[in-house]
């Protein structure tokens, strides 16, 4: 026999041994990600338990979850999944467990008590949902006392939605040269300045839709050395509401790693826009806002959806003032759950520690998009 | 095409070049030739020849007999520009060339007009421009001067027109946005030629912004007068009116967009709180909430 043939023979018999193996003998995280039958493990230790729930929630088994916990007789799987990805469309709906990180509070011989960080792909970039949770001893096993958070649900019915929307008609190739198209809307940088983090440099501003018409807008920013050379380009990405309406005001953030401040001699903004088709609503309402000191500084508060349209998500931008008025930082969360009309729902935008003491005031945007369109 | 017609002219006129010395022929060809018309070159001599007529996208070829007129009829030529009429006798004499120009014709057929901008707050200073360029039939630019005439129309205001030569076949303008707002028709005319444009003027910003404030519920209802700007305008509907309440150091905000005029909310009824209303830059009044 030639000795290609001795070699294919036996790479298919190593193929073989090894999809034999994989099979039997699984290592627990893609076990784990399989959701097969060899991610379960004996849950002998509290953090092993929370780690079997969190292998379930990962592979969204929320009946084999639901059989986990303790206190299972008093919620449904259908409201562990709610709790947890919400049930409506929003922004955990097609996102899935990345990782999770445990942090023991407590730990006796009957109970314990564990923060469980829940570290969700989504896609607005990494999202963290912290929950702290009680494992209490089961005979010689131990279960999850789950913290259920009861969603809010809204009873079948139809609500009228009456809301302004603009529409955009550009013109058409028939058009001969020199015919007329809709010019982009108007928008003007109202404020901007520089600062030095330890990250990097970070230009802070905001950006005003000056006419009467929607806006898509974004801002790019190049430094420029002292002797006028280029140094970076960079744009605002998120760290901005991207659709204004006339005379609405959105924050922006533009962030130059590993670029010192001294370095940099001028900056040249770019703000772009273009005409987008939009509507008015819904209007958020934003309650009880406020500003917490440090340690955990945070600007906390609750959006309430005005309208009649359910929004999938809600990103939240803060705008933070010092004594003169001038902006010392934007930034942004977004709300993991759907808004619910006229329902409640708290955000926490983190606000950094050193920069805490300096905030006086805030001023507070919430961008929205509904599954199905863009709404603002 | 245009690369292969530059060779063979410059062909053409090496060869008439080299033996200009020994020439017997001549041509004689008109100073300028409005484009589209007919037109005649002179040839002198005895004998055939063939007459090349080459210009920017145009190349004439003709067998000619010398010593005669040679007409060419309308629309021949058609697209102006420096032409060179090149004569190469069938006797192997030496070529002769001669240049002229087509021009366009003085006649205004095509108006291309760039207005803008297509929308822009009322009472703005020459801030609506308008650019005008004449073609004649064959869309060759009119460089002669020409008067066209702007006219800007708003159905609030009276039409404000302006008279300007073209220079080099351009004519520009730029004209004041009215004191209230609405759809301006502006029209550039040459001739009989016209084109016109829309020109959409809006509302300024807000002016005299004002709410008052009246006890829903367990809820305030904040309301503004209709919004107008400085010149009395309605500011358009779905610009975005900012409610800010305070109170015992918390704050809830609202950005409510104008529905007919007005912007309306409802706001959390909290004893000696603060209620400010602002739209973009423009500020409103304060309501201090004591019930």
């Amino acid at each position: 026999m030639k000795t290609g043939a001795w070699l294919t023979v036996i790479l298919f018999l190593a193929t073989v041994a090894l999809v034999f193996a994989g099979t039997e003998w699984p290592v627990p995280a893609a076990a784990a990600y399989a959701g097969g039958e060899h991610a379960e493990r004996s849950a002998s230790t509290p953090e092993a338990a929370v780690r079997d729930l969190c292998d379930a929630i990962r592979t969204r088994s929320w009946d084999k979850a639901h059989d986990s916990l303790l206190n299972r007789a008093e919620f449904s799987p259908q409201d562990l999944q709610r709790d947890l990805v919400g049930g409506y469309s929003g922004l955990l709906t097609y996102a899935t467990l990345d990782s999770f990180d445990l942090q023991p509070l407590h730990a006796g011989a009957s109970d314990a008590e564990i923060r469980l960080t829940l570290k969700w792909a989504t896609v607005v970039g990494l999202t963290r949902t912290t929950r702290d949770v009680r494992v209490v001893r089961n005979g010689d096993q131990w279960q999850v006392d789950w913290p259920i958070e009861k969603r809010p649900t809204l009873p079948p019915q139809v609500i009228p939605v009456n809301y302004l929307r603009w529409d955009v008609i550009y013109r058409g190739p028939e058009d001969d040269w020199g015919a007329q198209d809709v010019d982009a809307p108007n928008v003007r940088i109202v404020d901007m300045h520089p600062v030095q983090r330890a990250e990097g440099t970070v230009i802070l501003g905001e950006l005003l839709n000056d006419d009467v018409v929607p806006a898509y807008v974004s801002v790019k920013a190049t430094l420029l050395g002292k002797d006028k050379t280029e140094i970076a380009t960079e744009g605002s990405f998120d760290k901005i509401s991207h659709v204004l309406l006339p005379k609405q005001v959105t924050p922006f953030l533009i962030q130059f790693p590993n670029v010192t401040l001294s370095d940099v001699g001028s900056v040249r903004m770019t703000p772009f826009s273009s005409l987008i088709a939009a509507s008015a609503d819904p209007v958020i309402e934003i309650q009880n806002e406020h500003l917490n000191p440090a340690p955990d500084a945070s600007l906390t508060g609750q959006l309430v959806n005005q309208g009649g349209q359910n929004v999938s998500i809600a990103h939240v931008l803060g705008t933070f003032y010092d004594r003169s008025g001038r902006v010392v930082w934007v930034a942004d969360q977004y709300v993991d759950h759907a808004l619910l009309p006229q329902t409640p729902s708290a955000f926490n935008v983190h606000i950094p520690e050193d920069l805490a003491r300096e905030v006086a005031s805030d001023r507070t945007v919430v961008a929205s998009y509904s599954f199905g369109g863009l709404t603002r | 095409m245009r690369r292969g017609v530059v060779i063979l002219a410059g062909a053409l006129v090496l060869a008439a070049a080299g033996g200009a010395r020994a020439q017997h022929e001549s041509l004689t060809v008109p100073g300028t030739v409005t484009a589209g018309n007919g037109f005649s070159i002179q040839s002198d001599g005895s004998g055939e020849a063939n007459l090349y007529i080459v210009g920017p996208a145009q190349v004439l070829e003709r067998k000619v007999q010398l010593g005669q007129a040679i007409d060419f009829p309308a629309d021949s030529l058609f697209n102006a520009g420096h032409y060179l009429a090149i004569l190469s006798p069938s006797s192997g004499s030496a070529a002769v060339s001669r240049s002229f120009d087509v021009v366009a014709a003085n006649q205004p057929a095509k108006l291309s007009f760039l207005a803008g901008p297509s929308r822009l707050p009322v009472g703005m200073h020459d801030a609506i421009t308008g650019d005008a360029y004449v073609f004649d039939t064959y869309r060759n630019l009119i460089v002669a001067p020409l008067q066209v005439s702007f006219e800007l129309s708003s159905p609030s205001a009276a039409p404000r027109s302006r008279e300007v030569t073209t220079r080099d076949g351009a004519a520009w303008t730029a004209m004041d946005s009215s004191a209230k707002q609405g759809t301006a028709t502006f029209i550039a005319k040459a001739g009989d030629i016209s084109s016109k444009r829309i020109v959409s003027q809006v509302s300024g910003d807000p002016c005299n912004l004002k709410m008052s404030v009246t006890p829903a519920g367990g809820k305030l209802e904040v309301e503004t007068d209709p919004v107008r700007d400085c010149d009395g305008n309605a500011v358009a509907d779905g610009t975005i009116v900012t409610f800010t309440e305070t109170y015992n150091g918390d704050e809830t905000t609202v950005d409510a967009p104008l529905k007919r005029g007005v912007a309306k909310v409802e706001m959390p009824a909290v004893r000696g709180a603060t209620i400010s209303v602002a739209s973009g830059v423009s500020l409103g009044n304060q309501v201090r909430w004591e019930r």
